[in-house]
Order: structure tokens, then C-alpha cells, then sequence
């Protein structure tokens, strides 16, 4: 759903709070609604206090991994003596998620104000924000407020007039999903190949241009400022009461075959058969959910009994089979051909391989083509075991985990929809299949 | 320096100690337990992309690259547990989902290592029921040639050409698996060192030009050897089919050359199998040169030289052994000796410290300095009235006439007869080339390295040390060698910078002359 | 590097002599970037974004001018440039039309938007320019919109929620 949207009543909008209202892109209109008065504060503060909240507040990355954010912080030698870096992901390229181009594209001082706490906390004078080269008008809005910012002293060799350096600036990506893999990320910034690297060494001893880093996601960054303002408490209280390990509120890009798709912000640990039916008005007219991708094409595919037993957090999706990922949730009805999607997601992977494991290079293009084979109604029943055993031999042993990725749907496809994949197999044509949900 | 802290592991069930900061895989070398592996390369920046190398450590959730995988103490690892195994068994079958499996027609044949390792541990059939990706047989300039569709991406020769050659002329293009190797139009491989990524490539991708389709390498014998192209000395392999040398490769010694030698050394073969050789001794019989036998020869030229001093013009391409008889003669008869030595232009291997294709364009000019022989442009200037010219495998060429004209007479120690020694030359003896006898070079940095005989003479050819002998024997001098070794043994206990050395001693990656240096000499 | 940049630059034609990008103020807008980064080659993709602005496409010869300004060889810039997809290795219509088709968008009819796209504008096929050399379709992977099915980028433009009836509108629209 496009903006301006109102907010459903059980959303509690933190982030989105000012989606759709056009007042808030400039600088002018970010003061007048709060605007930098978290950077201003956390300039006159120490790095370690500012980690220390970030840390208390339980916030985790957004990005797909879930790393606690200030225990990332807290890896950062702030007295090596040697220039840090802080590179926040805004290469957004999980099909399913769209959340960051909306921060970017609403509030983009917002990012840049976590963005500059960011890199003040972790002793970094330089931020550089990784943006898809596709997302014109993000990056088109991010460049004018950092131009205002600049202007406004707000950055630069005296931030808001704390002697303190802090520059961001945005990096243009152009066209590599792989990007958004942190190493990958890193090389893609020094004018290399997105080719993720070996680790170790980890971003924090060895990143970007060999210096230590840290590589935050947009959602993430956008977070801090909200922390600081309110405290570590506030943040720490939202979520599920019984579970203390996800905090915060979260962004869920909801698209595919729904009522209502679009952008919600919720609380982690938000029931997910609510958002579905509640939130996102459920199925499409005369038509039935048949399996749900909760967390970005990467994650595993949930079937609707899952998914309804879910709770949107780190932990309560994994309880259930599949993981929170970047939370763009992917919604497939029975109208689809579920095998025909595994397939067109393979071939998103295959096209996205850097090319460098020779598991994911060969792999995704072969799992691609029997996928496609089958769907084109010249599957075997041998093929299924073959294609489990490419999934088994691309799980697990890569640099980095888009090969993994790729194998996940086949794998999760095959495991909870086995049926639909027998009956295109026997009936040797590409055909609807029922849901058998 | 305090020595690394070793640290403790078992690989394969074997008790291992190694520095700490060794890669598990080069661990499990020292304890003969080869890792498979393709992209790794210990002359390379590690790449950890060709997966094959995946080991079980215990306790560890994943298999790990060995390769990009640090030792850590009490460690245990398993390369051949069924999980391992597994693992490889399923990177096989991706690298040659699209490979075209053309063996019987592949330069690499039989030194393959995607061949070896399907066979060790691959899958007997392949699973793949779709058509193969194609790509077009690319000829990068220089001597190499790729095979795009046998590549395994394991980058290998785009990593030597960015960091040791330092000359990023190769890329990785595209991706997924429509990835290739690329280069830039217009900009061939052109570099003095590029060769090497045909040595690097595991399998039949980057092949030579020069020897594409003449070498199926079951067929080739190899010995070990030392480039005579310049005084670097760079190790190598002589490889022989049908007693001639088909093929020049880098034999790996990391005081030396490391892994890699220079193109020019490595095409520079064909010399080695000349036909127009001199087969015979020969003496002068009025005009023309007569043949006979070995013993009239050197008796012959032995009588020449009674009374007279001996003025050699030896080649620095001689060995020791040689150098150090004909430094002798020179002794004996009271005469003098000198050499001169071609030079071209320096090439260094940026990425790999002291090495280059030397300006000496000869492996022994820093013997022949050893054994007192004079280095000089003018190596005749010496040449006195009346002196008897030993001509020891050099050329008059470029020489003054003058100076060749005060010599009394001529007597040529040669592989072959030069059209002036047709007429000039009193006594011919013929001698093998550095891949037809065994001996030693003693290299720009005073490293004594050793080279074997790769093929056999012509004719009644001898070694070069052996004529040398000979000729001091008839002078009456003791000289009665069997062996190279004897005379090296010779050598080493009247030379003092050889003091200790012995043919055992030096083994295969020689060792510096007393009073070298560490390669301070510029 | 900036989005905002023309949005259809003039298409340098296949062959044609390469006149040099970074001269005047492409060279002191270059050198500027150049502050911001500790290395020369992490302004490779910025100078090649400003080539593709400048010509439409990246040619040979533009990426061997690329190496020479920022030090590279040649064979690397092209390896580089071959990696991202938004980069064009040959001329491409004026009309640069990239249909996401990715999975989201697939469940929610995108693969009708494209063939719209291609029957409308003449194409014959994907990523075959049409005639009058007006228009190139592609499908490309996810745009990262997929709440607004199906999004389309026209050169820089990046339009949501096309749907095939729309489409000859939108390409009437475009000059």
C-alpha cells in the first residue's frame, strides 16, 4: 500500500511515524518533529555510553542476521589508533522487503542522524551509506538532506559544533543483491567485485579499505536515535513479555497475494495470524493462503498453519520452522504455482551468484534449470533426490550463504509441498494445483 | 626474533606441530596427508573460493576450508570422514556439471587434478540432464591459450597476474555460472612472467600454445634441472620424450624462484634438440678438419699446449665442474682466462622478492668469476702472441679479429663447429649441452645449484668436464674423474667459498657459496 | 553519482570514437568524490555511473579511460563493470525499461506487465532493442518494491504498481 496510509490501530509506529508525511523529508521539518536532538545528546556523551544503551536496549540487527547491535559496537577497538568505519546497508535487495527505501525516501535524516550516532559510538569519522543503485529516488533524497545536513553543520569536521568529525555519505550501488552481504558490501565500496570475503578476519579487525568496521542496516541505524531520546527501557519494553531476547519494534514489508500489502511497523512478537488477517486483510477475494515466506526469499517457506502459530520475532519464527530474515513477508496463495516460484526464486539466486564457490556458481544454475525442467513438464521422480542432494551439497559450505538461500525454498518446497511437485511430475504439464493447505 | 609458537593437532589421526598461523592444509602436508584442493596455491594470496578443500574439524559446526583455516591447538581433523568426502564428492560433480569431459583431446590429460580427483573420489556418473554451457576457445596472446569451458573459476591466474605479476591483465567477467575469465581487448598476456598461470592452472583451461597438442604427459620423462637463460638460475623441469626436450617448466624452490619461471626461459628449449651438432673429436688435416678418436684428439691438443700458455674464452654457460678444470689449465700452463656475458634487459616478478630474468643472459657467470676467470667485454685483450685459444662452447663472434689472429693455434671445446672454427680450429672436441650432463651453476646471489642430465649427447659427444679432465690428464696433471660429483668434490676442497658442499649436500635446492650474503649483491 | 542526473542521456552509438568522459568539470566533480574515500579504486563504481550518465553505456574505450584516470588496468575495470547489472556493456534503447519479475512480483501477474511492455513497444525480445532503437525491455531481479507490484524502472524513473493495462499510457507518456 502506497503513502500516505493510515496506520492500523494495532501498528505502533516508531520508524513509520512520519511515512507519507511529506513535512518531514527537509531538515526544517525534521527539527520541528524532534529532530537530531538524539545526535546532539550522544555527541556530548562518551562512545562507550552511547554502546552501553544501545547494548541495554536488546536492539538486533534488522538486516537478517540478528546480531545484538551494541555487542557489535563493543567490538570496535576505539584506541587503536587506526581510521574506523561505519557503513550502513541500504542495498535492500531481499525480494519480499522493501522497508529501508521507505526510511529512506520519508525520513532520510532520520538515517542520517543514526547514522552519524552510529559513527561517533563506534569512532568511525566516516559513514558510508550503501544504497541499490536502482533505488533512484532514496538515494536522490538522501543526497539532499545530506546536502542540508552539510550546510547545517550538522556534519562535517565540526558536527553540530561538537569538534567532533562525522561524514556520511552515499554510495552508489548498481545492480548486485549480493551487495547487501556485509563483506560483499565492503569490496563493492572499494571499487571491487561484490565478492563476499573469508571471514575471519571479521569487519571489526579487518573491513572496508582493511580498517575496522562496522556494517549496521538502515532499519537498525534509523532505530538508535529513538533509543537515546527515549531510553533503553522504553525500547527494551516493547515485545513479547516472555520473550527478552527481541526488542523493539520491527518494520514488515508484507507483499504477494494479500489485501493489503505494504509496510507495517509492529511490535516484535506481534501474533503473525493477526498481521495476516488483521493487519493485512487476509486472502484475496475467494482465494486461500497456501504457504507464506515470512522473513525475505532467503528464509524458509512456512505452510498457514505455521505461519498462524507464529510470533513475529527472532525466536518465534524459528519456533516455527523459518526465521524472522529481514522481515518481508511473502504471501502465496492457492491461484499460484508454487513450483513454478521455487523456480523463479532459484533463478533469482542464480542470477545473483558473485560466481566465486564453485557450489553456488554451478548449483544455483542447476538447481534452476531441473526447477524449470519440471515446470515445464519434463520432470522425472528421480529429480526431487537430486535436487535435495544439490541443496544438501550447497548448504553449509560456502564463503557466504546465498547458496544456502537457494537451497532453502527447493529444500522447504519439496519438504512441505511435496505433492504439488509429484503431481507436475506425473501429469507432465504445467498445471494449477490445488491447495492442499 | 623469539621462533613462532608451534602449535599442537592431529590431522588424519597424526600428531602434527606446526607454526602457529599455518593453514590446516599446509599443516596436513608435513604430515603427508595432501588436502584436495584447487583454488589454494602456496605462491598465492588465498582465495578459499573452489571449496574443495573442505575438512571436518571436531567440535567445529561446519566443514572448514582448509585452506583459509588456521592450525589451533588440540585440534582434530578429519580429510577422509564421509562428511569430507561429501562434501568434495559434490563440488566434483558442480565443477564438471559443465565441463566438457574431453580428456582424450586435452592438453592436461593425465596431469589433471580435476582427472586425479574424480578419480580418487568422484562420482562415477554425473547426474546432469541439461544441456552444458558453451563458451568459445579464447587466445590470450603470449603463449597462452583458454579453454573457457574446462575453467573451474578457481582464479588462480587472475591472482598471479594482480598480485604477484602485478599486472592485473586478467579478470573474472560476468557471474553466476556464466562467469569466465576475461581479459581486455587489445591487451594480451603479454607479460615476461605470464606463462606461469598455464603452470597454475589445475586443469586444461590455460593451456600453451607452443606445446598445445605435442605433449600427452604419460609420455614425457622429467628431471630436475636449472634455467641456463640467465643468472637467476631458476629451478625447473626438463621434460624429454624420445630423447628431446618438448617442454621447459618452473620446479619450485622458494630461494630461487619460488614457483615460476620467466617465458623466455621456458620457451627458449628448442636450441637444446640441434641437429647440427659436432658427433666427432676432430683434428686439422691440412685445410679441412679430419675426424678421429678421442684419445689422438686430446693428445693432439695436449701437444699444442706443451710449452705454451693456454688462453681459454670460456662460456658462463658451462658448470663448475668444467670452469673449474679449465681455470686449472690455465693454472698449469701459466696463461689466462676470460669470458664475456650477452646481456638483455632486466624483467622482474614484482611479487616475489629478488627474482627476475636477469641482464646476465648466462646461469655461471658468477662461477666463472669464483674460479678466477676474468669477466670482460673484451675477453681477448689478454690474448698473447703466440697463446693457444681454448674456445670452451663460446662464440668468436663480435670479437676483433686482431686479437683472434695473435693466437698460435685454436683448439674448440664445442656442442657445435661455427663456420670460422671450420678453418681456424686446430683441434675440435666435441661436448654435450647443459640437458645432455650433470652439474652445477652457481647463481647471481652465489647459490650452487644442481642440474641433471635430461637426454643424451650426440654422437661420441662427452661431458664438458669430461674433456676437461681429460685434456688436464694428458698435461699431466691429476685429473682422473668418473664422475661430476668427483670433480665437484674436487672443486669444493681447493675452492674454499665450495668448502662442505657435496652433489648429497646440495640436493635439490642448492646452497650459497661461503661469503654470499643473503643477497646483498646488487 | 547522483540519481538525479539525466535521466535520458544522449546514447554514445556502438563504435563511435570515445571522446573523453572525465575532462572539465567531470574531472574536477571526480576528484571531489576522491575526498571521500582513502583509495583511488573505491571511485570506480562513482566514475562509471558517470560514464554510463555521460554516454548511456560504458564502451571499451571508456572503460580503459576509467583505468587510466583511476589507475587500473583495463582488464579489471571490465571485470568490475560485467559484475553489476546496471551497468551497460553495449548501447541500449532510450528508453531503458527493467520489469521486475522476482517471485513477489511474479505471484501478483508481473510476468503480464512485461509481456505488455514488449507487445506495446515492438520489441522483439527481452533485451533486444526495437527498431526505431526507442525502447530495450528486460526483466530484472528484484526491485525492492514488491508491496507495489509491479514496479518498473524507465531509465531512472521507478514507477509501482504498473499493471499491463497501464502500460500504454505510461509508455505514451514517455518522451
Amino acid at each position: 500500500m502506497g503513502y500516505p496510509h493510515k496506520p492500523h490501530d494495532r501498528e505502533m509506529p516508531v520508524l513509520s511515524k512520519y511515512f507519507g508525511d511529506a513535512g518531514a523529508i527537509s531538515l526544517d521539518g525534521w527539527k520541528q518533529r524532534g529532530g537530531y536532538a538524539a545526535l546532539r545528546k550522544a555527541l556530548g556523551m562518551a562512545p562507550t555510553e552511547i554502546t552501553a544503551i544501545v547494548k541495554e536496549s536488546g536492539l538486533r540487527g534488522r538486516g537478517g542476521a540478528g546480531f545484538p547491535t551494541g555487542v557489535k559496537w563493543s567490538f570496535m577497538k576505539l584506541d587503536d589508533g587506526k581510521p574506523h568505519y561505519l557503513c550502513c546497508n541500504a542495498d535492500e535487495s531481499e525480494p519480499g522487503t522493501f522497508k529501508d527505501r521507505e526510511i529512506m525516501r520519508w525520513t532520510p535524516h532520520a538515517l542520517i542522524e543514526g547514522c552519524a550516532i552510529g559513527a561517533y559510538a563506534i569512532g568511525a569519522e566516516t559513514c558510508y551509506v550503501y544504497i541499490r543503485g536502482e533505488f533512484t529516488e532514496p538515494i536522490a533524497r538522501m543526497e539532499a538532506a545530506l546536502r542540508e545536513a552539510y550546510a547545517a553543520g550538522i556534519l562535517g569536521p565540526n558536527a553540530m559544533g561538537s569538534g567532533k568529525t562525522v561524514n556520511v555519505y552515499v554510495h552508489r550501488g548498481a545492480g548486485a543483491y549480493i551487495c547487501g552481504e556485509e563483506t560483499a558490501l565492503m569490496n563493492s565500496i572499494e571499487g571491487r567485485r561484490g565478492n563476499p570475503r573469508i571471514k575471519p578476519p571479521f569487519p571489526a579487525v579487518a573491513g572496508v579499505f582493511g580498517m575496522p568496521t562496522t556494517i549496521n542496516n538502515v532499519e537498525t541505524l534509523a532505530a538508535v536515535p529513538h533509543i537515546l531520546n527515549n531510553g533503553a527501557d522504553w525500547y527494551r519494553k516493547i515485545g513479547r513479555a516472555d520473550n527478552p531476547k527481541s526488542t523493539g519494534t520491527k518494520l514488515f514489508s508484507v507483499c504477494g497475494n494479500v489485501q493489503r500489502p505494504g509496510n507495517y511497523e509492529v511490535p516484535l512478537g506481534f501474533p503473525f495470524k493477526d498481521f495476516l488477517y488483521d493487519l493485512c486483510g487476509g486472502p484475496l477475494p475467494g482465494r486461500r493462503f497456501k504457504a507464506i515466506i515470512p522473513g525475505g526469499i532467503s528464509v524458509p517457506i512456512q505452510t498457514v498453519d505455521e505461519a498462524e502459530a507464529s510470533f513475529m520475532d527472532y525466536e518465534g519464527f524459528v519456533e516455527h520452522g523459518t526465521m524472522l530474515g529481514s522481515g518481508g513477508v511473502i504471501v502465496i496463495d492457492d491461484h499460484q504455482n508454487l513450483v513454478k516460484q521455487i523456480a523463479r526464486a532459484a533463478r533469482f539466486f542464480a542470477h545473483e551468484s558473485c560466481a566465486q564457490c564453485t557450489q553456488c556458481r554451478e548449483g544455483t544454475g542447476w538447481t534452476t534449470r531441473i526447477l524449470e525442467r519440471i515446470v515445464a513438464g519434463d520432470g522425472t521422480s528421480e529429480d526431487l533426490d537430486t535436487l535435495l542432494e544439490i541443496a544438501d551439497n550447497m548448504t553449509g559450505k560456502t564463503i557466504c550463504v546465498l547458496s544456502d538461500s537457494c537451497a532453502v525454498p527447493v529444500v522447504t518446497g519439496i519438504g512441505k509441498f511435496r505433492g504439488d511437485f509429484e503431481a507436475l511430475i506425473k501429469t507432465k504439464a504445467t498445471v494449477m494445483v490445488p491447495a492442499v493447505v | 626474533m623469539a621462533d613462532p609458537k608451534m602449535i599442537n593437532l592431529t590431522i588424519e589421526g597424526r600428531a602434527v606441530s606446526v607454526p602457529a598461523g599455518t593453514s590446516i592444509l599446509e599443516a596436513a602436508k608435513t604430515a603427508g596427508v595432501l588436502i584436495p584442493h584447487y583454488c589454494y596455491h602456496p605462491g598465492l594470496p588465498v582465495a578459499g573460493v573452489c571449496r574443495m578443500c573442505l575438512v571436518e574439524v571436531e567440535k567445529a559446526p561446519k566443514l572448514a576450508p582448509s585452506c583459509a583455516t588456521a592450525v589451533a591447538d588440540g585440534q582434530v581433523v578429519h580429510v577422509h570422514s564421509p562428511k569430507a568426502l561429501e562434501a568434495r564428492k559434490g563440488v566434483l560433480e558442480m565443477l564438471l556439471i559443465n565441463h566438457p569431459l574431453d580428456c582424450p583431446i586435452c592438453d592436461q590429460a593425465g596431469e589433471c587434478e580435476l582427472q586425479d580427483y574424480t578419480y580418487q573420489e568422484g562420482r562415477a556418473e554425473g547426474r546432469l540432464r541439461e544441456g552444458k554451457r558453451f563458451n568459445p576457445v579464447e587466445d590470450f596472446g603470449g603463449d597462452v591459450m583458454y579453454v573457457a569451458n574446462r575453467c573451474i573459476l578457481c582464479t588462480r591466474c587472475v591472482r598471479f597476474m594482480d598480485d604477484v605479476a602485478q599486472d592485473a591483465a586478467l579478470n573474472v567477467s560476468e557471474r553466476g555460472d556464466r562467469a569466465l575469465i576475461g581479459k581486455f581487448e587489445g591487451k594480451d598476456l603479454t607479460h615476461p612472467w605470464a606463462g606461469n598461470v598455464i603452470d597454475l592452472c589445475p586443469v586444461g583451461a590455460l593451456l600453451s600454445k607452443d606445446s598445445l597438442n605435442k605433449v600427452r604427459a604419460w609420455e614425457v620423462d622429467r628431471t630436475a634441472s636449472v634455467c641456463p637463460g640467465c643468472s637467476q638460475g631458476c629451478n625447473m623441469i626438463v621434460e624429454t620424450r624420445d630423447n628431446l626436450v618438448v617442454r621447459l617448466r618452473p620446479r619450485a624452490n622458494e630461494e630461487v624462484n619460488h614457483f615460476f619461471m620467466c617465458d623466455q626461459g621456458r620457451l627458449d628449449y628448442r636450441w637444446m634438440n640441434r641437429q647440427d651438432r659436432v658427433e666427432y673429436p676432430m683434428v686439422r688435416r691440412g685445410d679441412a678438419l679430419a675426424v678421429t678418436e678421442w684419445e689422438g684428439a686430446v693428445a693432439e691438443a695436449a701437444a699444442l699446449l706443451k710449452g705454451k700458455r693456454a688462453f681459454v674464452l670460456a662460456s658462463p654457460g658451462l658448470p663448475n665442474e668444467a670452469l673449474f678444470l679449465l681455470s686449472r689449465l690455465v693454472k698449469k700452463t701459466g696463461g689466462a682466462g676470460a669470458f664475456r656475458v650477452r646481456q638483455g634487459d632486466e624483467a622482474p616478478l614484482p611479487g616475489v622478492n629478488d627474482l627476475a630474468r636477469r641482464a646476465d643472459l648466462a646461469p655461471n657467470g658468477r662461477g666463472a668469476e669464483l674460479f678466477g676467470l676474468a669477466r670482460a667485454n673484451a675477453p681477448l685483450a689478454g690474448l698473447q702472441a703466440g697463446d693457444v685459444l681454448v674456445v670452451a662452447d663460446e662464440e668468436l663472434a663480435g670479437l676483433d679479429a686482431p686479437d683472434v689472429a695473435r693466437a698460435g693455434a685454436i683448439v674448440v671445446i664445442g656442442t657445435t663447429l661455427p663456420a670460422w672454427a671450420r678453418h681456424a680450429a686446430t683441434v675440435v672436441l666435441p661436448i654435450t649441452n647443459v640437458v645432455e650432463e650433470e652439474g652445477t651453476f652457481t647463481n647471481l646471489r652465489g647459490r650452487v645449484q644442481r642440474f641433471r642430465q635430461a637426454r643424451s649427447g650426440p654422437g661420441f659427444s662427452r661431458p664438458s668436464w669430461a674433456v676437461a679432465a681429460d685434456l688436464l690428464a694428458a698435461l699431466g696433471e691429476s685429473a682422473n674423474y668418473l664422475l661430476a660429483s668427483e670433480v665437484f668434490d674436487a672443486l669444493a676442497a681447493a675452492h674454499s667459498e665450495f668448502a662442505g658442499m657435496s652433489y648429497e649436500a646440495l640436493g635439490l635446492k642448492g646452497a650459497l657459496v661461503a661469503g654470499a650474503g643473503t643477497g646483498a649483491v646488487a | 553519482m547522483s540519481a538525479d542526473a539525466p535521466a535520458d542521456a544522449p546514447h554514445a552509438a556502438h563504435g563511435a570514437p570515445h571522446t573523453p568522459v572525465f575532462v572539465g568539470q567531470a574531472r574536477a566533480e571526480l576528484d571531489e568524490l576522491g575526498k571521500r574515500y582513502p583509495t583511488k579504486r573505491a571511485l570506480l563504481l562513482p566514475a562509471l555511473w558517470m560514464v554510463q550518465h555521460a554516454r548511456g553505456w560504458i564502451s571499451e574505450e571508456a572503460m580503459a579511460e576509467v583505468a587510466e584516470v583511476l589507475e587500473l588496468t583495463p582488464a579489471y575495470v571490465k571485470g568490475v563493470v560485467s559484475f553489476y547489472t546496471m551497468y551497460h556493456q553495449h548501447p541500449v534503447g532510450k528508453h531503458f525499461i527493467q520489469v521486475c519479475t522476482t517471485s513477489p512480483c511474479a505471484v501478483c501477474g508481473a510476468e503480464d506487465v512485461r509481456d505488455a511492455f514488449l507487445r506495446h513497444t515492438g520489441c522483439e525480445a527481452l533485451g533486444v532493442t526495437s527498431a526505431d532503437g526507442k525502447y530495450t525491455v528486460i526483466e530484472v531481479e528484484c526491485l525492492g518494491a514488491c508491496g507495489f507490484a509491479t514496479p518498473v524502472m524507465i531509465n531512472e524513473d521507478f514507477l509501482e504498481s504498473v499493471t499491463p493495462e497501464k502500460v500504454p499510457d505510461i509508455l505514451a507518456g514517455l518522451k
